[in-house]
């Protein structure tokens, strides 16, 4: 199991995965919007996503746990 | 007939020469660059239209009279807006990263280099020394920094070098990434950096405080920039007087960016532009960009030989201050190399600290050439 923590202050500007969905290593799990850049956010390791815990517009900071996986 | 000949005479197409046309299609290009191609579409816009009205046939710059002239006296030449446009973005700036990491400060100072080389090339080429010092400025890629010290060292220069300035701004994304390629290796590039602690309000509110005290001691010249600038800052960081902070970066920055723009838009009569001048200042001024951010870059390397924990040379070159232009272009080109590599937030360090560094070199031209 292993968390995706969020690099970066900014806003969730699309999540692009579901609870329960596969993905691999360097996937783009989620877009995340800093100054007015968009950033992907890719998977650390291949896994199931467990838990989503940010909704899209919403603001977060360094280490936050966007994404549990499994 | 002589009616004709008298309406023609009034409509004043006898006072334009063909500079003036030749102007006519500079602004006109630059009204296509800032809607087809979002080139600084907020400043290029008010600009191109004051190009336009100066070189039409009328009183609009005539000095005690004209509309534009008025905006241009009391603004610019009394140095009111360039301040005012600090204050707003002071009020923008999140010196966390700055404060997390303050060896970053360096960096800003360290870019800053790029002004000096320029300042001495413009000496070499027959440039005078005050208007010397603002082409230098140009090479921090600070609109109203370069507006500003043009106001008082050198105000022929002051249109063309903030077209300048805005035009370097428009383009770091287009000039730094081969000089940045060409000074840091692969290897470098990929360089990971260890998240940014966390900063306390209590430093944040500090910290445009200790800042303002320490260099208007240093650079008295910078005070007027500096001062809004903290100003500005301390506003947002106090987190008691939002509705203040708010209006410095939306309302009032929008209001001043309108009179700043057309104004020094006015400044450029064909017969002031239309000179090889202009072209040296131009290339004057790309060349103070590249070497500021070589200069940035340089400084990085140097600094990773003395610390345990490596910087990624590439938020040196975001020592310009472009915000938030150069930074993210060094995030890109981290992120290039290593798509997992997340620089953004490293890269305002060097960045926030780069518009301290231009306003300081401007303030020490200023004690020197006043």
């Amino acid at each position: 199991m292993a968390n995706i923590e969020c690099p970066m202050s900014g806003k969730v500007w699309k999540i692009l995965v579901k609870v329960g969905d596969t993905i691999a290593e360097d996937d783009e799990v989620i877009i995340l919007e800093a100054l007015k850049m968009e950033n992907p956010i890719f998977a650390p390791e291949d896994g199931v996503i467990k838990e989503i815990n940010v909704k899209e517009g919403q603001q977060v900071t360094e280490g936050d746990v966007l994404v549990v996986l499994e | 007939m002589e009616l004709l000949q008298g309406m023609w005479t009034s409509m004043a197409f006898d006072n334009l020469y063909w500079g003036n046309f030749v102007m006519w299609v500079i602004a006109l290009t630059f009204v296509y660059l800032a809607i087809n191609k979002g080139f600084e579409p907020l400043l290029l816009l008010p600009i191109a239209f004051g190009i336009l009205l100066v070189n039409l046939p009328s009183e609009i710059m005539t000095p005690g009279e004209g509309l534009l002239w008025r905006f241009y006296h009391y603004g610019e030449e009394w140095a009111i807006i360039p301040p005012l446009i600090f204050l707003g973005i002071g009020a923008m700036t999140d010196f966390g990263p700055v404060i997390a990491n303050p060896k970053t400060l360096l960096l800003g100072a360290g870019a800053q280099g790029g002004v000096y080389v320029t300042f001495f090339g413009a000496l070499a080429l027959g440039f005078n020394i005050d208007q010397a010092a603002v082409i230098g400025i140009i090479g921090g890629a600070d609109g109203p920094t370069t507006i500003f010290l043009a106001s008082k060292l050198a105000p022929e220069m002051m249109g063309i070098c903030a077209v300048a300035a805005y035009s370097y701004m428009a383009l770091v994304p287009v000039i730094q990434p081969p000089v940045m390629k060409l000074l840091t290796t692969e290897a470098q590039r990929k360089i990971r950096m260890k998240s940014l602690r966390k900063v306390s309000k209590l430093e944040k509110i500090f910290f445009p405080i200790i800042t303002v005290i320490v260099i208007t001691l240093v650079v008295p010249d910078a005070a007027a920039l500096m001062g809004m600038f903290c100003f500005g800052n301390l506003m947002r960081e106090s987190g008691v007087v939002d509705r203040l902070s708010l209006t410095a970066q939306n309302e009032l920055m929008n209001i001043v960016t309108i009179f700043l723009g057309i104004s020094v838009g006015a400044t450029m009569p064909a017969e002031v532009f239309l000179t090889t001048k202009v072209i040296g200042v131009f290339i004057l001024g790309s060349v103070a960009f590249c070497c500021a951010t070589a200069c940035g870059i340089g400084l990085a390397h140097l600094m990773n030989l003395f610390l345990k924990e490596k910087i990624n040379p590439l938020i040196g070159a975001a020592g310009v201050s472009a915000v938030p232009m150069a930074a993210r272009v060094a995030h890109k080109m981290g992120s290039e190399a290593d798509k997992k590599n997340y620089l953004l937030m490293h890269a305002m360090g060097p960045n926030v600290a780069g518009v301290i560094g231009t306003a300081v070199a401007a303030g020490m031209f200023l004690s020197v050439l006043k």
